[in-house]
């Protein structure tokens, strides 16, 4: 990181710091959410109901075009050449003998590169999304092993690879640290998280515990992640003059585009970005090297680029989540409660980034204690920067809280349920915030009767079947809500003869999650049209705001914006009805989408249809812009999703091996918009949660700083046999104070699995296992 | 991956003839090779493609069965005298790998599939004695969770990963080869080398020699036969440990028994040590036990490797007692 980065997120820091002092004290009503959205208490309409993703078809049929399906004429595919030393400085690159292999068109390194700025590193604005305050072939340094630092660009991708293979590149290598026990030694430092302290202290925690009637004081591991999205990354990109049109894998699409405007010195229409689908992201589909390099050698060749990453290049390009060492230990009373909850730790990350796995949020909300101890500090090595993967913090945070607490249980005696119950907060432990919406409780209850939790063997290890012992466990799930600034919507009522259709457009990502048909669902019940008359645009720069499909925050900023722009279009054709309108006199307070038009709210007998306005007003169409409010709510009330999540294990007693036999999610989200897709968000985060339990790893090897297994044949996640049926319920409970009363779900489905799985194979066997992957050699 | 030729033989002359020419490797299924070219691990200047050859499932006068070599896995696992003869051998073909790979990948192909260790897939940032004779051999302090503890050398300690060779060398397979030496057969358990100071070399094959055929001698018990691989998921993964058993019962001693492993060792592993041990004693867990330990006697276990031993010891005496007794250990 840079002196004026840091300085940057410091002061991003302090004004968070500021708001979050003010806006607690502010009257409800000032808060956006303080009056419910009026989606809310509409039931009947499709929120609610199981819809199709609206692109299924395409995707089945190969219809839907991914970034590396893009072509232009006279596309060329760049190949890239990776370090295999985590430090030092490149001496030479022969490129003879790629240069003149068959088809090469450019063999492009730091020697004839064009001038870059480097890309403004994530959270230093509210565009900036690099992934490290690095220059990317500006200079023969080399920081990680894998960093790429030679592509070649062929006219066919086997030309290009083999080229890539032939370049003799040497290096002298400088010392570095990629050894956890070396980088521990330098000293650690207070992480970071959004220019905050991943830092909360209240009362005297240590000496509470020390005199706690009960304790437990655990230490967990959990080792480095690489993401494997189905697709890997690509791009295809051509340079129309100073235009650089880029078809990208991206769940950010406006901060990407301004990043490369940034990077290449345009102004911000200079680039234009679209990225209609993407086949998966988790947080890794943001802006990497690739891109920039490809649009390097792109301008430098004067033929358009598809670089598509393999699966290794994935690994040497794309970070993952980084490393955690944690501390948990619980004082607590003979009937459960909590006298002092600590979670500390450590994480990793390189010199030039700023992103420490953030593995205490989801405690901060989670039990009541009075005294309590969080932190996160940081070592940093010499590796490629980490990153943000599904649930950063929580995945892996949940793991230790979630098994620490079942470990207390034991001691106790007391249900692990039960032991969650009675430490229910009334209020956020941390922030002293009341909830907008917690009905953890009522998930628990329901997930346990559904899940046939009486069942489950007190005394551990007294279930068998042959050679297998059968184990159930528990933990608890949690995601905050948020709702990220930038947000922007554009709706455009078109008329087409006596109908109406509508145009929604928000830039947000499609990963896969459905999205644009939740979009189209919401716009529907918002707008009174059928969903079939709504067309939902999203996925291009060229579209006002900026929406991240990330955090979990996309549904609420889309929804928020779509609320603001539908206030803006009531206005409009408030203005358009005129005095001749049975609307006239109306402010636009008083008035809302219904039933293909407008109508008062307290008396829907007064009302015309958007066709009538229209056509009266002799216009074929109206369109309105509008930014989403501030979002201030989840600094107003603490505002989090829960699940309650059940799992039943079998344990080879001969071999160690751990099956999932079944698997239960009770989750408290707020208001499910669509429950088709939301199963699926669900489930998918689950069998993520699951390989994060049983089986992913990243071997990074600590003597040289590299990933040895950079493939999907070595690098084990869940396959069909691994997953059994997972069971999936909900509370469907409205937040008041979010648009529709949804909670974002993205990421909520991974937190507490990998805890549940272990503490089910504690229940089956008597062994605890507080270092993942959960292998069989661990249970041997 | 390096430009190649490529040629079809219409007939095993032919196919010789092109496989003599130097540079040239002979393609099965490919689903091994052509990873390997990719990652240039393997550049052959021509790939002769044998997967056309005629190729079936014979069975011989004494009640064996002759395979050839450009049969499909799939086609061989699912074969009735397989099923029905050599159970072990079905089995050990169907843990491996995924359907569709096995839909491709031919017999001869599998018997000559290379090493997963990873170091040895990475040429371009790691060191790999059987990649690159005498660069070193990054493994042996590294990651070698999946690697050997037996029959390794200080140059390499990587396993064979195939399911189906430990099956074969259960099973005293005859390997029938032709090539610019001539036609000849050699035991299964001759084929593949253990590594010394050449890990470079994974079989005695000379240049240009093609596997042609793989038979199968009868084996009187051939049906009490079973195959139990431990692997990191529950499918597609290579072994950690895997047992290849077949039990003749005499009385209520072990009249004879056919034991190899694999997952442990840089060749598919007959057990001679604990077949002898076990061999006229008592059907026993303690047996069991005590034959794997004399197996297991010189492992040299690494640092991510370790519970190798105790998990096959495990794994044999569960395998062994279910043939022997119906029930696990």
């Amino acid at each position: 990181m840079s002196i004026v980065d840091s300085a940057k997120q410091a002061a991003q820091g302090l004004v968070m710091g500021a708001l979050q002092k003010l806006v607690p004290l502010a009257p409800d009503s000032w808060i956006p959410g303080g009056k419910p959205d009026p989606l809310i208490a509409r039931k009947h309409g499709l929120i609610g109901k199981p819809v199709s993703r609206l692109d299924g078809t395409l995707k089945v049929t190969g219809a839907a075009p991914f970034a590396a399906e893009f072509r232009f004429d006279t596309m060329v595919y760049a190949s890239l050449a990776y370090s295999t030393i985590a430090r030092g400085r490149i001496v030479a690159i022969d490129t003879q003998a790629a240069e003149s292999a068959p088809g090469v068109v450019l063999v492009m390194t730091h020697r004839n590169a064009p001038r870059m700025a480097t890309p403004p590193v994530f959270g230093t604005s509210v565009h900036a999304i690099g992934p490290a305050d690095l220059p990317i072939f500006q200079d023969d340094r080399i920081h990680w092993n894998g960093q790429p630092i030679a592509c070649v660009l062929a006219e066919t991708q086997e030309q290009a690879d083999h080229a890539a293979a032939l370049l003799d590149i040497s290096y002298a290598p400088e010392p570095s640290i990629t050894d956890l026990a070396a980088a521990k030694a330098k000293g650690l430092e207070q992480g970071l998280f959004m220019g905050q302290p991943l830092r909360n202290s209240i009362g005297d925690a240590e000496g509470a515990l020390a005199n706690a009637e009960y304790r437990v004081d655990q230490r967990y591991r959990t080792p480095r992640h690489n993401h494997n999205p189905i697709e890997p990354h690509a791009a295809t990109l051509a340079w129309e003059g100073d235009t650089l049109i880029l078809h990208d894998a991206s769940q950010m699409v406006t901060q990407q585009a301004q990043s490369m405007a940034d990077v290449f010195g345009l102004k911000t229409e200079q680039v234009r970005l679209t990225s209609p689908y993407v086949g998966g992201g988790f947080g890794s589909k943001g802006l990497w090297d690739h891109q920039v390099i490809a649009a390097a050698a792109s301008r430098l060749a004067g033929r358009p680029v598809r670089i598509a990453l393999s699966r290794e290049g994935v690994y040497r390009t794309v970070g993952g989540r980084a490393l955690t060492e944690q501390r948990v230990a619980i004082g607590a009373r003979a009937d459960g409660t909590f006298e002092a909850l600590i979670h500390t730790g450590l994480s990793v990350i390189t010199p030039h980034n700023n992103m420490p796995e953030p593995f205490i949020l989801g405690t901060r909300s989670a039990y009541a204690a009075p005294n309590l101890l969080l932190q996160v500090e940081i070592a940093r090595m010499n590796m490629l920067a980490n990153t943000f993967m599904r649930a950063p913090g929580e995945a892996v945070g949940t793991f230790a809280l979630e098994s620490a607490i079942d470990e207390l249980a034991v001691d106790l005696g007391l249900d692990p349920v039960e032991l969650r119950i009675r430490n229910e907060p009334e209020k956020d432990p941390t922030s002293g915030l009341t909830f907008s919406s917690r009905h953890i409780v009522k998930a628990w209850r329901d997930g346990a009767t559904r899940f046939g939790w009486d069942e489950r063997p007190a005394v551990p290890g007294a279930r068998t079947e042959g050679e297998w012992q059968i184990g159930m466990g528990c933990a608890t799930g949690t995601y905050p809500y948020y709702r990220m600034p930038g947000a922007e919507a554009r709706i455009t009522l078109l008329r087409d003869g006596d109908n109406v259709r509508a145009k929604v457009e928000v830039a947000a990502a499609e990963m896969g999650m459905g999205t644009s048909t939740t979009t189209a669902i919401v716009a529907a019940e918002r707008l009174g049209l059928p969903i079939d008359w709504i067309e939902v645009g999203y996925g291009d720069s060229a579209i006002p705001g900026a929406i991240m499909a990330g955090g979990s925050q996309q549904t609420a900023a889309i929804g928020g914006a779509v609320i603001a722009a539908h206030g803006e279009l009531v206005a409009a054709l408030l203005k358009l009805a005129g005095n001749d309108s049975p609307l006239a006199g109306l402010s636009a307070n008083e008035v809302g989408s219904d039933e293909g038009g407008l109508a008062k709210l307290d008396d829907p007998s007064r009302r015309e249809s958007y066709a009538s306005i229209l056509t009266r007003a002799r216009r074929d169409s109206v369109s309105v812009t509008k930014a989403g409010s501030m979002p201030l709510e989840f600094m107003h009330w603490s505002m989090h999703s829960h699940s309650a999540l059940f799992c039943e294990v079998r344990v080879n007693q001969v071999t160690g091996e751990v099956r999932v036999s079944r698997f239960l999610g009770s989750f408290d989200c707020g208001r499910i918009l669509n429950p088709k897709t939301a199963t699926s968000q669900f489930r998918g985060g689950i069998i993520m949660g699951l390989g994060m339990a049983l089986m992913e790893e990243t071997q990074f090897d600590e003597r040289n700083g590299r990933i040895m297994n950079p493939s999907l044949a070595e690098y084990h996640i869940p396959v069909h046999l691994d997953v059994p049926e997972i069971d999936v319920i909900w509370t469907d409970i409205p937040d008041p104070h979010t648009p529709m009363g949804a909670h974002g779900i993205g990421e909520i489905g991974i937190t507490g699995v990998a805890a549940a799985v272990a503490n089910a194979i504690y229940n089956a066997t008597g062994k605890r296992i507080r270092d993942l992957p959960i292998t069989l050699d661990r249970l041997l | 991956m390096t430009p190649f030729d490529y040629a079809r033989p219409t007939d095993l002359a032919e196919a010789l003839r092109m496989g003599a020419a130097a540079g040239a490797a002979y393609l099965g299924g490919g689903t091994n090779i052509v990873d390997l070219m990719r990652e240039r691990l393997a550049q052959p200047s021509a790939l002769v493609d044998v997967s056309t050859l005629p190729a079936t499932i014979a069975e011989t006068d004494g009640g064996g069965l002759m395979i050839g070599a450009a049969v499909r896995n799939t086609a061989l696992a699912e074969h009735p005298v397989v099923r029905s003869r050599y159970p072990v051998l079905a089995r050990a073909i169907l843990a491996g790998a995924s359907a569709q790979i096995r839909n491709m990948a031919t017999v001869g192909g599998n018997v000559l599939q290379r090493t997963r260790c990873t170091y040895f897939y990475d040429a371009e940032g790691s060191s790999c004695n059987k990649r690159a004779p005498g660069q070193g051999c990054d493994a042996v302090g590294g990651f070698n969770r999946i690697h050997a503890v037996l029959g390794t050398s200080d140059a390499c300690v990587a396993t064979h990963p195939s399911d189906m060779c430990v099956a074969l060398a259960a099973l005293d397979a005859i390997v029938h080869i032709d090539g610019p030496l001539g036609q000849r057969t050699m035991p299964f358990g001759d084929l593949h080398r253990l590594p010394g100071d050449q890990p470079d070399r994974d079989t005695v094959l000379a240049p240009g020699d093609l596997i042609v055929a793989i038979e199968l001698p009868p084996l009187r018990f051939g049906a009490s036969s079973t195959y139990r691989k431990v692997r990191d998921r529950a499918s597609y993964a290579f072994a950690l440990i895997s047992v290849a058993a077949a039990v003749e019962m005499d009385g209520d001693r072990i009249g004879d028994v056919r034991i190899a492993f694999g997952g442990v060792a840089p060749k598919p592993w007959r057990a001679l040590t604990a077949e002898a041990a076990l061999r006229g004693g008592p059907a026993t867990a303690q047996a069991f036990r005590d034959a794997a330990a004399a197996e297991f006697a010189d492992a040299r276990v690494l640092r991510d490797n370790s519970f190798k031993p105790v998990l096959a010891s495990r794994t044999l005496a569960a395998v062994l007692g279910t043939l022997t007794t119906g029930e696990a250990a």
